[in-house]
Order: C-alpha cells, then sequence, then structure tokens
C-alpha cells in the first residue's frame, strides 16, 4: 500500500513540504530548498538558498528580484526530466499559467502528488498548455471557484477591444494588464487578431516583454509609453500594469479608455469600482467549468485547496464523489488578475 | 442579433463615464442599427419601455430548476445583484442551438404572450445569449434598466448624428410613438417631418443666464421686466384636444404627480410656471414641495398636507395659435387677458417688479428674505420665446448665497474627465458628542466650485492624508478647512446632521485656517429659514 501523500506531504508556517525530499513549494519565507511552481510573486519569493524550477521560472525571478535575491543556487528542470531528491522522483509539466509556469509532480514509494500552482486550460500563444497529470492527490488553487465565474471566450474580448479602438480613434486605449503572462498574451492575441501597430509600453512591463522574446515568444513592435509621444498615442494601444492605468500615470494619455484584462472583470461591480470603462474578462486562471474538469481529468480521488473560495469547489467535488480539503496556506491573498 | 447588440451598448454606457463617448455610443447604435430595433432601443434607453410581465421572481425560479441551490446561495451572496447572479448562472450549454432574440421580438412577444407562458417564452431566449445578452434581457424584462445615460443625452446623440437640432427633436418626441419609425424617416431624409398636431407634446423651455455684477451696467432699465424667481420647480402645462400634460424642465411627464394641477387645466393653452407648495396665498419652502416630487400616485393625505399650485410666467400657445415668436411684453399682455378670462383653479400670475434702476431693485432683492424667493428674473421686453439658454435675453439674479467653513472628511472619484481626480468631496461641521468631545458630523457634498489648480491640490492632499478606504471612498484626516457656499439650509431628516444645503460648492480652500476653527454644526442650523 503506497504511503497516502497527506504522510508525507505536509503543510507548514512556511508552506507545502516534502517531507522525504525535504524540500518546500511555493514556500511563502526564505528556505534551504524550494521548487518553485511560477514567477509571481505569491509563489517566487527571495531570499532561498536553493531554487529548483523551469529555466524560464529562473530567468523571470532573476529579471524580478535581481540576480542575489533569487536563490543562492539555482537549478533548471526541464518538462518531463526526472529528478531523484532522497528518493522522491520530481518532475515538471505546464501549467498553461504564464512563461515556465510548471506543475509539480511527485512520486514516493508508488504513491503520486501533484501540486499545479497556478493554472489554466485556455489557449495562451505564451506558453505550453496545461497538461493533466493522473495522481493520488491533486494540489489546486480556487481564485475563480464559484459558478459565476465562467470565463468567456478571449478572442471576443480582444474584438471588443478593437472595436472599441475603431470607434473612438482619437482616444489612447489603456489596458491594465499584470507585467508577467497576462501582458505578454494581451499581445500575443492582439498580434493573431490582426493589429500590427506598435504597442506601446509602460516601462514596468518592458523587461519582462524582452525575456518573453528572448525565449523565442515573439511580441511584434513594442515601444516606450512616454508623455513625449503623446501625440503618438492617440488612436493606440497602451499596456501598463493595472496600478498605473488605475492612476495618475494613464492621466497624462489622450483621453484614455481605461482597460482592465482581468477574470475579475466578470463582475460588473469590480469594474465599477476600478473606474474601468472597458472590462475584458480574460483570465491566466482557471474558471469554474476549468477548475471541475481538471479534478475529473487527473482522476484523483482527493483534491487539497491552497487558496480561493474552497466552500464551492469543495460542495461540487463531493457531487463528483471526490475529497476536497482546503489547506489555508498563509500569504496566499486573492490573486491579482 | 439586436439583444446581444443592445446588451454591448447598456454595457458600454454603464460604463463610459465621459459624456462624448456616450455620444459616440449611441450614434453608432442609430448608424447601424435596423428598424425597429433602433428605435425600440432608444426607447428603452429614454426609460418609455417598460414591460411588467415579468417580476424577478420568475427568474428565480427559472434558475432553481437549472442550479445547484447551494451554489447558487453562495453565488448570489458572492455578487449581491439577483439579476447578474441569475445571468452568469444561466447554464451555456443549450445557446447552440437556440438563436438569440431580436429585440423587437422580445417587445412584441411580451405585448402578446398570455401570462402562463412568459416563463418558457424567456427561458428559450435565455438560452440563445451569453451573460451579457442575458443580463439586458433580464433587466429589460423586469423594468430595471440603468443605463447611465439619460432620455436628453439620446436625444442629444440623435441630433449630432442626424443634423437636426435637438429642440426640434425634443419637441417631436412626446408625439412620435416607440419605435419611432416616422422619426427615424424624417432624420434620415426619407419622410417629412412628422405632425404632432392634437398631441400634448413638450416643448422646450428658455432658461435664463446668471447675472453677474459686471453685466448690469450695460444694461438700460426701461428695456427690462422684473419678476420673482421663485424657489419650486420649473413646469409646462401643455392642455390640447389629444390630452393634458405637465411636464418637468426636463421633459419628463410629471402629470400622474400632481393630478389636482392636471384637472385645473380645463383649457386649450401651453403655458409656462413655477410649480409651488401654497398655503392661504404663502409660498411653502422648497422641501415641502420635495414630498410630493417622484410619488407617482399621491394619497390624499398628501394632496391636502401639500398642496401645489402653479405660478405662470409665460404663455406659449393660446389655443392653436404659437405665441413665442411674439416679444415678452406682447406675450405678458395676452397672458393677461388670458388669464382674467380662463381664470383657471391653482393658477396665478408671477406679478411683474415696477423699478426706476437697477439700484432700487437690487435693494429689493437684497430684502427679500422669504426663502421662498430664490432672487430676480430680468426678461427683455422684446425677446421672442427661443429654446435653450439664449444669452443677453433672460438673467436670472439670484439671492446672495451664504457660506460655511467645514472641515473635508470623505472624497471620492469624479467621472468623465475627473474620473481619476478625487473631486466629490463630503464635508462637516462641528458638534459636541456625548462626553463633551467634539466630533465632525457630515453635512454635505460638493463637487463643484473649484479651479483646476485647486482640484490638484484636493485631489494631492486626499491621496496624503487618506486614512481609509471604503471601494471608491477615501476617508481623510479632520485636517482641511473648506470654504462651502450654498443657495439655502432646509430641514433634513434624512441626513444624521438634521439639515442638508441647497446646491453646496466649494468657494475656497481655507488653507489659513486650522480644521479645530471651523463651524460647528448650530452655525448652519441657524441658517434654515424660520429656525
Ligand atoms: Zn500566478
Ligand atoms: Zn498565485
Amino acid at each position: 500500500m503506497p504511503p497516502h501523500p497527506q504522510t508525507w506531504l505536509r503543510v507548514t508556517p512556511a508552506g507545502l513540504w516534502c517531507e522525504p525530499g525535504d524540500f518546500y513549494i511555493d514556500p511563502s519565507r526564505p528556505v534551504e530548498r524550494a521548487i518553485i511552481t511560477h514567477g509571481h510573486s505569491d509563489h517566487a519569493r527571495p531570499g532561498h538558498s536553493a531554487v529548483l524550477a523551469t529555466a524560464e521560472t529562473l530567468a523571470v525571478m532573476r529579471v524580478r528580484m535581481g540576480e542575489g535575491r533569487a536563490g543562492i543556487t539555482q537549478q533548471a528542470l526541464g518538462f518531463g526530466e526526472r529528478l531523484d531528491l532522497n528518493g522522491v522522483i520530481v518532475t515538471l509539466r505546464p501549467a498553461g499559467h504564464v512563461l515556465g509556469s510548471a506543475q509539480v509532480v511527485m512520486e514516493w514509494q508508488g504513491a503520486r502528488a501533484v501540486v499545479s500552482g497556478d493554472y489554466k486550460r485556455r489557449y495562451d500563444p505564451t506558453c505550453p498548455g496545461f497538461e493533466p497529470v493522473p495522481c493520488d492527490v491533486f494540489v489546486t488553487e480556487a481564485t475563480f471557484a464559484l459558478p459565476v465565474f465562467t470565463h468567456p471566450p478571449a478572442s471576443g474580448e480582444v474584438q471588443k477591444l478593437l472595436d472599441s479602438v475603431a470607434l473612438f480613434p482619437g482616444r489612447t486605449h489603456v489596458i491594465g494588464a499584470y507585467s508577467l503572462g497576462k501582458a505578454q498574451r494581451m499581445i500575443a492575441m492582439l498580434r493573431a487578431a490582426g493589429w500590427e501597430a506598435p504597442i506601446y509600453l509602460h516601462g514596468a512591463l518592458a523587461p519582462l516583454c524582452a525575456l518573453y522574446e528572448e525565449f523565442g515568444v515573439s511580441l511584434g513592435p513594442l515601444l516606450p509609453a512616454t508623455v513625449a509621444n503623446k501625440s503618438a498615442l492617440v488612436g493606440a494601444i497602451v499596456l501598463g500594469p493595472p496600478s498605473a492605468v488605475a492612476d495618475k500615470w494613464a492621466r497624462r494619455l489622450a483621453e484614455p479608455v481605461l482597460c482592465m484584462a482581468s477574470g475579475w472583470m466578470r463582475l460588473r461591480q469590480r469594474a465599477k469600482q476600478g473606474g474601468v470603462e472597458l472590462p475584458m474578462v480574460i483570465s491566466d486562471h482557471a474558471d469554474w467549468p476549468e477548475l471541475l474538469a481538471t479534478a475529473e481529468d487527473v482522476q484523483a480521488p482527493e483534491i487539497w485547496i491552497t487558496h480561493g473560495r474552497e466552500d464551492a469547489l469543495i460542495h461540487a467535488l463531493a457531487g463528483q464523489g471526490i475529497l476536497g480539503r482546503a489547506l489555508h496556506l498563509v500569504g496566499r491573498e486573492e490573486e491579482g488578475e | 442579433m439586436s439583444i446581444p447588440a443592445f446588451a454591448t451598448l447598456l454595457e458600454r454606457l454603464l460604463f463610459s463615464p465621459g459624456r462624448n463617448a456616450k455620444l459616440a455610443l449611441l450614434r453608432q447604435w442609430f448608424e447601424t442599427q435596423p428598424d425597429p430595433d433602433r428605435g425600440l432601443g432608444l426607447a428603452a434607453i429614454a426609460g418609455e419601455l417598460s414591460f411588467r410581465t415579468a417580476k424577478p421572481g420568475l427568474f428565480r425560479e427559472l434558475i432553481a430548476t437549472r442550479t445547484d441551490p447551494a451554489l447558487f446561495a453562495m453565488s448570489y451572496d458572492y455578487v449581491g445583484d439577483l439579476a447578474e447572479t441569475i445571468a452568469l448562472l444561466w447554464p451555456d450549454d443549450a445557446r447552440a442551438n437556440a438563436p438569440p432574440p431580436g429585440l423587437a421580438e422580445v417587445v412584441e412577444t411580451l405585448e402578446m404572450a398570455a401570462g402562463a407562458e412568459v416563463p418558457a417564452i424567456i427561458a428559450r431566449w435565455l438560452d440563445g445569449l451569453d451573460a451579457g445578452a442575458r443580463l439586458a434581457l433580464i433587466k429589460l424584462v423586469t423594468g430595471g434598466l440603468r443605463v447611465g445615460a439619460s432620455a436628453r443625452l439620446a436625444k442629444t446623440a440623435l441630433a449630432e448624428w442626424s443634423g437636426q437640432p435637438v429642440n426640434e427633436i425634443e419637441e417631436l418626441w412626446h408625439g412620435v410613438p416607440p419605435p419611432y419609425i416616422a422619426l427615424f424617416d424624417w432624420l434620415e431624409g426619407r419622410g417629412t417631418r412628422p405632425d404632432p398636431a392634437g398631441v400634448p407634446i413638450f416643448r422646450p423651455l428658455m432658461l435664463a443666464h446668471p447675472l453677474e455684477e459686471a453685466d448690469l451696467i450695460s444694461l438700460a432699465p426701461g428695456d427690462w421686466a422684473a419678476e420673482w424667481k421663485w424657489d419650486g420647480i420649473r413646469v409646462q402645462l401643455t392642455a390640447v384636444p389629444g390630452g393634458r400634460r405637465l411636464w418637468s424642465r426636463g421633459a419628463e411627464d410629471i402629470s400622474a404627480s400632481f393630478p389636482e394641477i392636471i384637472q385645473a387645466m380645463d383649457f386649450h393653452a401651453v403655458a409656462d410656471g413655477e410649480l409651488l407648495v401654497v398655503r392661504d396665498g404663502v409660498v411653502a419652502p422648497f422641501s415641502d414641495l420635495q414630498q410630493r416630487l417622484n410619488r407617482k400616485s399621491p394619497s390624499a393625505k398628501m394632496l391636502a398636507d401639500y398642496p401645489v399650485a402653479v405660478r405662470l410666467y409665460d404663455l406659449l400657445f393660446e389655443g392653436g395659435e404659437d405665441l413665442r415668436p411674439l416679444p415678452f411684453d406682447a406675450r405678458r399682455a395676452r397672458l393677461e387677458a388670458w388669464h382674467a378670462r380662463a381664470q383657471p383653479a391653482r393658477m396665478d400670475l408671477s406679478a411683474l417688479i415696477d423699478f426706476e434702476d437697477f439700484a432700487g431693485l437690487e435693494a429689493l432683492r437684497a430684502g427679500a428674505r422669504a426663502a421662498s424667493m430664490e432672487g430676480l428674473m430680468l426678461k427683455r421686453r422684446d425677446s421672442a420665446y427661443e429654446p435653450g439658454r439664449m444669452r443677453g435675453k433672460w438673467w436670472k439674479w439670484k439671492r446672495g448665497t451664504q457660506n460655511v467653513d467645514a472641515v473635508l472628511m470623505y472624497a471620492q472619484r469624479g467621472h468623465g474627465k475627473r474620473s481619476s481626480f478625487y473631486s466629490d468631496y463630503t464635508f462637516g461641521l462641528w458638534r459636541e458628542a456625548e462626553g463633551g468631545e467634539m466630533e465632525l458630523v457630515p453635512v454635505g457634498k460638493a463637487y463643484s466650485g473649484f479651479t483646476d489648480q485647486d482640484l490638484l491640490f484636493l485631489d494631492k492632499w486626499v491621496r496624503e492624508h487618506t486614512t481609509n478606504r471604503f471601494g471608491p471612498v477615501r476617508e481623510v484626516e479632520p485636517g482641511l478647512v473648506l470654504e462651502v457656499e450654498f443657495d439655502a439650509a432646509q430641514r433634513s431628516p434624512r441626513h444624521k446632521s438634521g439639515v442638508a444645503m441647497r446646491f453646496p460648492r466649494i468657494a475656497r480652500i481655507r488653507r489659513d485656517k486650522p480644521a479645530v476653527e471651523a463651524d460647528r454644526l448650530e452655525t448652519l442650523l441657524a441658517m434654515i429659514p424660520g429656525g
């Protein structure tokens, strides 16, 4: 009888800890050995001694934190490569969330647990798609775990933006998008929809866009959005981090149309509160149908939930005969999306 | 595809803070949508289309058979709005097989359908729509459409799109029923101007400019007629063979709220006047009239406690004759003669004031402390009755204003050009709390009066002194004094402070004044007329 993952994968104050392998996954405080699923700041924190992740995630961490703080030693592991850590076999599989995002697959004495990090099942031209791995315990997030979060096809949302640009040629469309993942996906989708003009970037987005390019994700012509070229920005599309778009920075542009690309835009109140004129429901996290479909695909009898809306998901999983369990990990607030 | 297209329009109107953006969206709607859908959409936005066929309970029952009750409860709790929750939760799987309904199909079907068929019809429609369009349909058929665009804005968009003056459109509006086919035919040059004769329609009002002291110098007293500006609401009384209507200055039909006025309109004429609460010949404060506003069918007690009357300013039509091209003096003579002859109940004339020169008039104005008088009106004796605010024809010369020094308490982001600035300010005055401590009580809200430079300062100050956030609202340290100017103070049981201001605005930022030296609530209470 293989050992149940709850006997070797534990919740500690620092986060999920694999006892026989003696490593943490996405720990919330500095540890000796960490495996990092992806580069978002609630998963990848500075100050660990040894860090294991995909080459892309390691590069993201270096860009965001600086060389010294992204782990004293860094070890890259490619998708599908097997690594033995004290008898625990570790493999990384694509999570489809952002560039480099990975699920951590752990096998120990015949039992298998998968920590998915953040993930989505929709097509994303900037990173490989999620691969379900059958397992005994699947660890999932539950950011959008309510049936009201059924996200529409992203292409329709991009079309809304292009329609608006055509209707308001004298205005500048400013899109709030997270600097890692959402911004690059937005750009890639605009290119796929035929937008060939330069896309202008707030300074905070430039380094990660450059990194995506280095990893072979081509984003087309990108230019800095500065006050100096305000007139060039009339009729243009500008991207910035959500905080800058909601605040003073966006005001300097020509009659800005504030747009936000986020799964939270599914709710009107969210868009209203943020002063968003054009909400676009585009998410890098699984929506409700994707969460339920994934639960079925991985065939796990037990699903652990790291953060988000556990109650609804546990209720729905029970209906599918799956045991849901809330981990209440510290350090994970509502996903900025 | 028109329900989805209509839903897109509504959503964009709702989220667009700018007036120009809303106008562009509406123009595009008129340009791209076919008849009769574009007219039905226009009617829905202008509040001229209302169904009572479907009650929210119907949707609750429909969704109950399609969702898990526990998940529904959690979702409703999270979203907060029933219609939105239902729209988001409605299953998507039937969509491929059900085509989306058209706007005209929805309107016509609901007019014809028997009550028992309605749930099944609505369910079939919902099956064919995505979440945004489902929400639009639910709001449309339950009469809960709130789109952030007024009827006036829709008419302005129609005017911009067609090149016809907005006042022409306003004038025809109530003579052409939705979906306004004849109106669109005329606007697109395919048909003649619709003839509204015999139907009670609204005629756009002539409005006055505020008078600055400097303007007075250039005026010759003999050219001008003066009368009091009464503090009620401006109304138009339309009585024609086809019906009687009482209109607000915004072309809203308020007949139902004032049945006694409608009953008294036993004549064939169109008149302009001020609606007031009058008891024994004495005009009551505006707050009394407020009790009557927005009540669709006032009770007998309301009618007795707050009796209304109209003080007439002008006569626009007598019988079928359009008097508007006549000069003011001639219209006034016609008004007086007509009033003497018709003797309508509940209507008297706004008296003209004799004056030699403006100094004498100013003394009169300063002496008028009755709360029911807002100030004076000056009307050029040779001016025709022209819609809108024509410079140099009519002036309003308001009574001197009052002010208090208040402390800024909360700020909220504004709309339109100001959407990234904290430009809506709630301010308070000091009062003694239990235990002798001084506390601030909010007394009003203002979002005008200041210069652009003031706005930059206020915005920065708010950001740097925020102590708390509630959604879009920031609470700030009690550290900034604002001189607030307002027209009148009135009692208000709805406010925590017990007092409300008419038209408050920020006159000055008193950076020189420490917050503890701002006014006390008693100061404002003492300004309420009649104590
Ligand atoms: Zn993430
Ligand atoms: Zn996350």
